[in-house]
């Protein structure tokens, strides 16, 4: 009698511990999961196609201009607001979220800005405001001279990076 | 049986547990020193796990290095290898194992530095075994040569024996795992499948021992804690298994009562007692259970149990309004069920899974039960947290997000075409006026440049053969022409060409030539530094010419061009949206499938807990009825033996049946109206003090 109590039990016990679906095997999850997985592929490739036709329609070669934000100190600096004005028009502005920041400070570079812009020189001004590890706020403003010439241009913002001037800027252009 | 069931659990559980650890995650922690600023903006979408924005991104950049006339001149050229295995690694998160499985395979393929080739191999074999094909696993990661990086040596032993448990080889899992039983990382997970794996490979006593540490661990980690409960549980049942009945008792009472397992080992608590004859104890953590959710089905079980014990006690009314009560929820919980089976093939739980705000609740899938519209996701928890239903539910989110990618296209490319029309209208009657004055002003344009190019050329020659008489002023030059004329008068006129007059006109050429050549250095000078402001403006020239046909080309290459690539970019994104609504539909027929499966499931446990519980009821009451028969008639014959008795002995005696009322109410009170009963005693067979007693063992 106790041996059955105990088989019982035992066989109750185990029972509980697994919840299948009997009629949906493994090949049937196996197989649309593979059919998902050429879905993406396949609209992976679509977008590609997609955003090269939006490049060429908005921001053709010869007047094409973004400009990228990253950080140079990864530890020390909370970004907390980015602007960017362009002949004293406002181009972009930008609250960071945590998950933006975290992103920014494994290395990750943002594209804050694609546009287009005419061949010479123009006035590019940014701001920032920015906390430091001990939570002082801190607001920022430079000025830079951008050439644009016949191709596009693309520059990048470091904020904070060793190489900065004294308003914790940096600019690169690619 | 037992041994049978517990090889076919035993997968199941490394599995969880490996899936606990190593779910499918970008790799790439930081991004490296950047050669390419947008392979920085496609890790900036990686490291928020967005991961199609960052492939797409990162594949079309490949595209353009790979399409590059000699890309190892490009300075991407540097991180090509990086950015390969990144693309793969966003792959994987993004769980396109196929398509990242070749990408890393082609790392690993390459002739790369040798950690680098054996990280991609951990990773591809870790690929491989995430989707169970655990002989392929063994294959790549047999593939791995000398040291790995050090911060992934303990992860590719555990992988690899993990590797080899799943393909039997038990000896080498063991030996494995033993290496990396004291590091820091998976604290406790290797020490559980050591512990498995000793017992697989017939080590029963090491195996023991090692789950028994685990059992023990002193952590405050939350996933430990809950893998400390599974080995006290897996060793509660081993001993079960093994007939000791007392040690399972001391391996359940180490499960503590709110973890994730503590229903199981309290039901399997009742159970060890029950074995041990012990009834009234078992009632102790039962009646614990009997308290907590009633869709759990520990919890439904224990509600047979309880009655069950009470019978064993020959409580039997008891016994019976506790059937009747189990029943009555037994009843509630199937009508729940059948409502809960029809929401969902009504498409209201796929609905709701997929509900935006999930994106925004971690524990969306744990709160859905609060939501009323909602089926009663209570008895599909378990079902929930597999990994064929994670996975299942993860493809309809990443098909619906696709699904709502390509609406958006779709609208875009009908904006693009009106822009485009719109840059049609307005540069279509503009063109062909501005072409005829950019044709006039061409000629003028060509006429000039050639102008300057002979100057050039002349300054050019000048300089390798002396020749003053090009750097003449043009009053020089009209002198000069004038003597000539005169000299060609005078020829044809011997009689006035007097020597006098010849002289003169030498004397006057001399001058002239003296003027000249004295001021040909100057000139010279001068007539190069007017050629170089002239080449400024010939510059500014060219510039403006080729700005011009720049922004000519520009006006016309906005809105020629597009039709054909739009119309099949249209139809490209149509197919993948009605591929896709097929998909999505198969994939939510599945998940419904699944949760109308386990729920059924639930449902016919339930009425088979009904039909037990109804006939245990009636065997209840009429054991109850017997006993209150039996007591009946001991009353009557108890009453006769008096009678006769009385009878025969003294009159005066009379009044003695009196004393025996309590009695007689008692065993009536007992027996009979167990409802009363219930009400004055409902601890009957264990003590409070016992009862807390037992409850502290358990949480212990």
């Amino acid at each position: 009698m106790i041996k059955y109590i105990t088989g019982l039990a035992t066989a109750l016990l185990l029972a509980s511990f697994v919840a299948s679906a009997a009629d949906v095997t493994k090949d049937q999850i196996k197989g649309l999961d593979e059919q998902v997985q050429d879905i993406k592929k396949d609209v992976i490739n679509l977008t590609a196609d997609l955003l090269q036709l939006e490049e060429k329609l908005l921001y053709p070669s010869n007047s094409q201009f973004a400009i990228f934000i990253s950080l140079g100190e990864k530890d020390k600096l909370r970004l907390d607001a980015v602007q960017i004005k362009l002949e004293n028009k406002v181009l972009a502005h930008h609250l960071y979220t945590f998950r933006e920041l975290e992103a920014m400070q494994k290395g990750g570079v943002q594209k804050i800005y694609t546009g287009n812009v005419k061949t010479g020189e123009h006035q590019l001004v940014i701001s920032y405001v920015a906390r430091s590890s001990g939570g002082d706020v801190s607001k920022h403003s430079d000025t830079f001279t951008l050439k644009k010439g016949v191709g596009p241009k693309f520059v990048e913002i470091k904020v904070g990076g060793p190489g900065a001037n004294s308003q914790g800027l940096e600019f690169k252009d690619w | 049986m037992f041994r049978k069931t517990l090889c076919y659990k035993l997968p199941i559980l490394f599995f969880a547990l490996y899936t606990g650890i190593v779910a499918a995650e970008n790799t790439i922690d930081e991004a490296p020193e950047l050669t390419d600023i947008f392979y920085g903006e496609s890790l900036f979408y990686a490291f928020q796990d967005k991961h199609f924005d960052a492939i797409s991104k990162l594949d079309a950049e490949l595209g353009q290095f790979y399409n590059l006339d000699d890309p190892s001149l490009d300075p991407f050229n540097k991180q090509i290898n990086h950015a390969e295995f990144s693309v793969g690694s966003f792959e994987l998160a993004y769980r396109m194992h196929q398509r990242a499985g070749r990408a890393i395979r082609a790392v690993m393929e390459s002739n790369l530095d040798q950690t680098i080739r054996n990280e991609a191999a951990f990773r591809l074999a870790r690929i491989f075994y995430q989707k169970s094909q655990p002989g392929n696993a063994l294959d790549i990661i047999l593939k791995i040569k000398g040291d790995m990086a050090e911060d992934l040596r303990v992860d590719e032993i555990y992988l690899r024996a993990q590797i080899y448990i799943s393909t039997g080889d038990f000896a080498k899992a063991v030996t494995l795992l033993k290496s990396i039983e004291n590091e820091d990382k998976f604290k406790g997970y290797i020490a559980y499948n050591l512990g498995i794996a000793y017992i697989q490979n017939g080590e029963e006593k090491k195996g023991i021992a090692t789950l028994d540490k685990v059992g023990q661990i002193s952590t405050d980690d939350r996933g430990v804690l809950a893998l400390k409960d599974k080995a006290n549980l897996t060793l509660a049942n081993r001993m079960l298994e093994n007939g000791s009945p007392e040690l399972a008792k001391k391996y359940f009472s180490r499960v503590r009562l709110n973890g994730p397992f503590a229903n199981r080992a309290l039901l399997g608590a009742g159970w060890v007692n029950v074995s041990l004859g012990k009834f009234k104890k078992a009632l102790v953590p039962w009646r614990i259970l009997h308290e907590r959710s009633v869709t759990n089905e520990a919890v439904q079980e224990s509600m047979l149990a309880v009655p069950y014990a009470y019978s064993q006690l020959h409580y039997y009314g008891q016994a019976a309004l506790a059937y009747g009560k189990a029943m009555d929820s037994f009843g509630n919980e199937i009508d729940r069920l059948e409502t809960s089976i029809k929401s969902v093939r009504e498409g209201k739980f796929v609905k709701a899974i997929v509900d935006k705000e999930g994106e925004r609740d971690k524990n969306w899938l744990h709160n859905l039960r609060n939501r009323p519209e909602t089926p009663e996701t209570r008895y599909i928890m378990s079902l929930m947290a597999s990994n064929d239903f994670q996975q299942s539910l993860r493809n309809y989110r990443d098909m619906e997000e696709l699904k709502q990618r390509l609406e958006y296209w779709l609208s875009s490319l009908d904006v693009y075409i009106e822009l485009i029309e719109l840059r049609r209208r307005y540069y279509e009657p503009l063109l062909p006026v501005i072409e005829k004055q950019f044709k006039k002003l061409d000629a003028r344009i060509r006429l000039r440049i050639e102008q300057r190019d002979r100057l050039d050329q002349r300054l050019k020659s000048i300089v390798i053969s002396r020749r003053p008489d090009y750097l003449a002023t043009a009053a020089e030059r009209g002198y000069k022409d004038k003597l000539d004329r005169i000299e060609l008068y005078l020829s044809k006129r011997p009689k006035q060409y007097s020597k006098e007059v010849r002289d003169r006109v030498s004397r006057l050429k001399g001058v002239l030539h003296w003027q000249i050549n004295k001021a040909y250095h100057e000139r010279l000078t001068n007539a190069y530094k007017q050629m170089k402001s002239l080449d400024i403006y010939i510059e500014k020239l060219n510039s403006t010419y080729q700005s011009f046909v720049r922004t000519r080309q520009a006006a016309t290459q906005s809105y020629v061009g597009y039709d054909i690539p739009i119309r099949q970019l249209q139809t490209r994104i149509q197919a993948r949206q009605m591929k896709i609504t097929g998909v999505m539909a198969r994939q939510a027929k599945l998940i419904e499938t699944m949760a109308v499966n386990e729920l059924e499931r639930r449902r016919n446990l339930l009425e088979e807990y009904q039909v037990k519980a109804r006939f245990a009821l009636a065997e209840s009451y009429d054991r109850a009825t017997k006993k209150q028969d039996k007591a009946e008639e001991d009353k009557i014959r108890q009453k006769l033996e008096e009678d006769k008795l009385l009878k025969q002995e003294v009159e005066p005696e009379k009044e003695e049946p009196k004393q025996k009322v309590p009695d007689k109410e008692q065993s009536e009170q007992e027996e009979v109206k167990p409802e009363e009963k219930t009400q004055k005693n409902t601890k009957p067979q264990a003590s409070v003090e016992e009862d807390k007693e037992q409850a502290q063992g358990v949480a212990q």
